[in-house]
């Protein structure tokens, strides 16, 4: 018998949003204040599996077709992608830098090398979260 | 790379092509090919004895790993090339006989003829080498060719017995002299035994001498088959009789002799070289001669016979060394020794060789080995017989023949023993000249029973498996070459005192010798009624008496050596060895995860505790400390209690819940000790494991639930003691910092280098970015490894 989730529904739609907002904010801030890729990695799955526990693996499935193991690859070939970038410039491996840039909306803001490798971490933290929440999830 | 180099290297290479002889041509028998080799060698050796009766060595070397003072260095002197005369000569002759021996359809020839040519060039590169490394890798080569070759008919018990045993006794005693070779190095600081015997007479005091001595006499003792290593020789009879002949009586087994000789100048300096050569030398002659008697294998009686006359060899080298004491040249009484000793090594070669060659023929004629159905086969085979004679003859020490030449040598050495007056050998000594008495008495009987049991007597034709006739020629030319040998070196005896037996003495005793000089020798028949003539008359006397009333007498045996055959502590040694192993093994692999983490923690605290004790190292250093406020109180008092509730709770999900409590109070103190990325990850991942063990509960199986709480003494004291050292460590190391920590780098660089305010996370991402590089990559491989865990469920699925 299927109970009628409707309040819990209603309620993971929209706090979702809040959740994974939330948690671009940590991840964003990271570098100047607490948070960063790996915790913010870890939020995003929170926020994701909100959903899934309100709903099932199907909506999941049409709602963010990712494959996570895909997403644990690419978050992998990020990090070091940011680091092997460095040899462009002569410098050794995982050599950051950063500067400080006008841009339209935001006025100046600093970007850092270190947020692409921080990208890196928090893709392989949410694909390895949602792997083993799923692997775990659809055994019976 | 000299022609000596090649030479030595010549039948390593020639096992290369041996395979494809005996594969593509195979109407020729392979031997003849082999043949070629020991032959060639032999004549190039054979020049060399011009240049040696001149006291010429002739040194050459290849560079092999000299950093280490390894190099292929080769060294021609007369001890070296008499043995080398002797294994390409036998060898020669042995690879011919091996021709009419080893039938060309049934037998794997290739395999053979390869260890053959291997163990000859092991055997060319024991003598020939100065480098102790290099000999030793000869000398395990010989070992190895060896154990091939005795195992040759592997898929018979017995032959992989008696090879897996000559294998275990002189790979143990290979080892042992390794160990002696490196002291000598130690000591010396060379392995060219040239310059250590140059630097020799300074080692003596030193206290590594002793052990060094011990340990060559033991490489030596097992490869020669010295009492009481002597029981794998008998073993080893089960090779091919071309083998037996060659290896295990005319060259193997003597390179413990060679080992012996060649290192007599550095070590003959000690009272116990002499003690141990001569002792174990005279046991070995005694046991083994006694021992010959009571056997009724042709091949045995020659085994035990090899070992006595080895044991004869080695005894006649430690009295030998005793006439380095005496510096003068003239009248030294033991010189003797020597001579005998390298006398007897070549006519020992020649009567053993030609014997085992006998032996073979009557085995392969026959069909049996066993006197005790043979007999009367005089006059089916008449040369064979006439062999037979003139070898036991010489054997047992009879004239005109050679033996009978050495062992009045022999006796002669002995007897002068007794006259030393060093080493408490004027009391002692007098045992050497008996015990080579009665032990020459028992070598006179067992010659006799090897001729008289098979050639003369009733002739059993109904025992025999076949019908006996004389061996084809082919096979008669090596003993008769042998026998001839034999009978020329017995009535002239002075062709070899010149050409090659003077040389090897003064390799034997080069200390003796003035430049330019040499020794004399002059070996005769006759000199006058001396004691040795009549010691070798009550010899002869006795012997004939005794064989004749064998019947009468040889009831002793069987109950007397079987108590003392050490094969039984052998057997029994091994036995005890592996179960006592085995027990060993079982007894602490348990195969249970818990003792084995007893195990560790238990190392643990004994190797932290007591170095902590040992050094010292406790300490506690109150001065550095934060006061403590209400907040850590509580939290740790709520810790305290979770970590409590976690052990003694009596049911899984109190644990886990407590667990989860422990977990989320370490996270408070990361709030109270401002760790805010520390606080939100583990709250976080305390979270998903909580989920996870909640989960791993849900699916434990209902029988296993175990809700017993055993509370273990063992337990309890390795886990207290565990948090004891823990505890002692952390005051320890918190007590005495020895440099100053490099985090004020980090705060003073974050924003300027890494551009960023948060200082974990500019150190997570910037300054130790490769950390968490494979941090992120152990996730991966977690994640993807449950992924397989899961989805991969291959028992599952073979089921279904």
């Amino acid at each position: 018998m299927r109970t009628n989730d409707i309040i819990l529904q209603t309620l993971a739609k929209s706090f979702m949003f809040v959740v994974i907002a939330f948690s671009f904010y940590v991840f964003l801030t990271g570098h100047h204040h607490p948070g960063g890729g790996f915790i913010g990695g870890l939020m995003t799955s929170a926020g994701i599996i909100l959903l899934l526990l309100a709903f099932d693996w199907k909506v999941l499935k049409t709602v963010i077709p990712i494959d996570f193991k895909i997403l644990v690859a690419i978050g992998l070939l990020t990090a070091v992608g940011s680091g092997m970038g460095s040899f462009l410039f002569g410098v050794p491996f995982l050599t950051h830098t950063f500067g400080y840039f006008d841009l339209p909306i935001l006025g100046k803001t600093e970007l850092a090398t270190a947020t692409i490798f921080d990208t890196g971490v928090y893709l392989v933290v949410v694909g390895i979260t949602m792997t083993i929440i799923q692997s775990i999830g659809e055994s019976e | 790379m000299s022609f000596v180099h090649m030479a030595i290297l010549a039948p390593f290479v020639f096992t290369l092509i041996v395979p494809f002889l005996y594969r593509y041509i195979r109407q020729i028998h392979t031997g003849w090919f082999v043949l070629v080799v020991p032959v060639l060698l032999f004549l190039y050796f054979i020049q060399f004895l011009d240049g040696l009766s001149m006291n010429e060595p002739i040194r050459t070397t290849v560079q092999w790993i000299p950093s280490l003072g390894i190099n292929f260095t080769t060294y021609i002197d007369g001890l070296s090339l008499l043995f080398a005369l002797l294994i390409t000569g036998i060898g020669s002759l042995v690879v011919l006989y091996s021709i009419y021996y080893l039938s060309k359809g049934k037998e794997a020839l290739h395999n053979f003829y390869v260890y053959l040519l291997l163990f000859m060039g092991a055997m060319l590169g024991v003598v020939l080498s100065d480098n102790l490394i290099t000999l030793y890798m000869f000398w395990e080569f010989t070992s190895l060719s060896s154990f091939m070759l005795i195992a040759y008919w592997y898929h018979r018990e017995k032959s992989r017995y008696g090879a897996l045993k000559s294998m275990l006794i002189t790979v143990f005693g290979g080892f042992s002299m390794l160990a002696g070779f490196l002291l000598l190095y130690i000591m010396t600081g060379t392995f060219s035994i040239r310059e250590i015997i140059a630097a020799a007479p300074g080692i003596v005091e030193h206290q590594l001498f002793i052990p060094a001595l011990i340990l060559v006499l033991l490489g030596a003792f097992t490869k020669s088959a010295q009492f009481p290593f002597h029981i794998w020789l008998p073993d080893a009879m089960e090779a091919p009789t071309p083998v037996s002949a060659y290896l295990h009586s005319a060259t193997m087994v003597k390179a413990g002799i060679y080992l012996v000789a060649r290192l007599t100048p550095v070590f003959a300096g000690s009272a116990e070289w002499l003690w141990l050569v001569a002792g174990f030398g005279i046991v070995t002659l005694f046991w083994g001669s006694f021992s010959a008697v009571k056997q009724t294998d042709l091949k045995a009686i020659l085994a035990f016979s090899t070992v006595s006359q080895l044991g004869m060899i080695m005894s006649l080298l430690g009295v030998g060394s005793a006439a380095l004491y005496y510096h003068a040249i003239d009248d030294n009484i033991y010189i003797v020794a020597i001579l005998a000793a390298v006398f007897h090594l070549i006519n020992h070669a020649t009567f053993k060789g030609s014997l085992f060659m006998v032996v073979g023929i009557v085995d392969h004629e026959t069909g049996t080995r066993d006197i005790r159905k043979l007999g009367g086969l005089m006059s089916f085979m008449p040369i064979t017989f006439t062999l037979a004679i003139i070898g036991s003859f010489s054997m047992a020490g009879l004239p005109p023949f050679n033996g009978f030449l050495s062992k009045e040598l022999f006796f002669t050495g002995m007897v002068r023993v007794a006259q030393l007056d060093i080493f408490n050998l004027d009391t002692w000594g007098i045992l050497f000249p008996i015990l080579a008495w009665v032990a020459s008495i028992f070598t006179f009987i067992y010659s006799m029973i090897l001729v008289f049991k098979t050639f003369t007597g009733k002739y059993q034709p109904e025992k025999l498996d076949k019908k006996p006739h004389e061996a084809p020629i082919g096979m008669l030319i090596p003993p008769i070459i042998l026998v001839s040998l034999v009978v020329i070196f017995g009535f002239f005896p002075n062709l070899l005192s010149y050409s090659i037996i003077e040389p090897a003495m003064a390799a034997i005793l080069p200390g003796l010798l003035g430049p330019g000089d040499h020794f004399h020798v002059h070996i005769s028949f006759w000199h006058g009624w001396t004691i040795e003539l009549f010691m070798t008359l009550g010899v002869l006397t006795l012997g004939v008496l005794l064989f004749l009333s064998l019947r009468k007498w040889n009831g002793i045996y069987d109950y007397f050596p079987q108590k003392l055959a050490l094969n039984k502590f052998y057997d029994g040694g091994l036995v005890l060895l592996e179960r006592s192993s085995a027990k060993l093994t079982d007894s602490y692999m348990t195969g249970i995860m818990r003792h084995y983490l007893t195990y560790i923690f238990a190392f643990f605290i004994i190797c932290l505790g007591a170095s902590i004790f040992l050094l010292d190292a406790f300490k506690v250093d109150l001065t550095n400390i934060a006061p403590i406020g209400v907040y850590e109180a509580v939290l740790s008092i709520v810790l305290v209690i979770g970590a409590l509730v976690t052990i003694f709770a009596k049911s899984r999900l109190t644990s886990i819940i407590a667990l989860g409590a422990v977990g989320y109070t370490v996270s408070l103190f990361f709030v109270l000790f401002r760790a805010p990325d520390l606080a939100l990850t583990q709250l976080t991942v305390e979270t998903i494991s909580v989920a996870l063990f909640l989960l791993c509960f849900y699916h434990l199986p209902e029988i296993k639930q175990d809700k017993r709480t055993e509370l273990r003494i063992s337990k309890l004291i390795i886990s207290v003691g565990v948090g004891v050292i823990m505890t002692l460590l952390a005051l320890s190391s918190h007590s005495t910092k020895l440099i100053e920590s490099i985090s004020s780098y980090y705060v003073e660089n974050s924003y300027t280098e890494g551009g960023g305010k948060n200082m974990v996370n500019v150190i997570l991402v910037d300054f130790r970015g490769i950390d968490t590089m494979f941090e992120i990559t152990v996730l991966g491989i977690a994640a993807l490894g449950i992924y397989s865990m899961i989805k991969l469920r291959l028992e599952r699925r073979n089921e279904g």
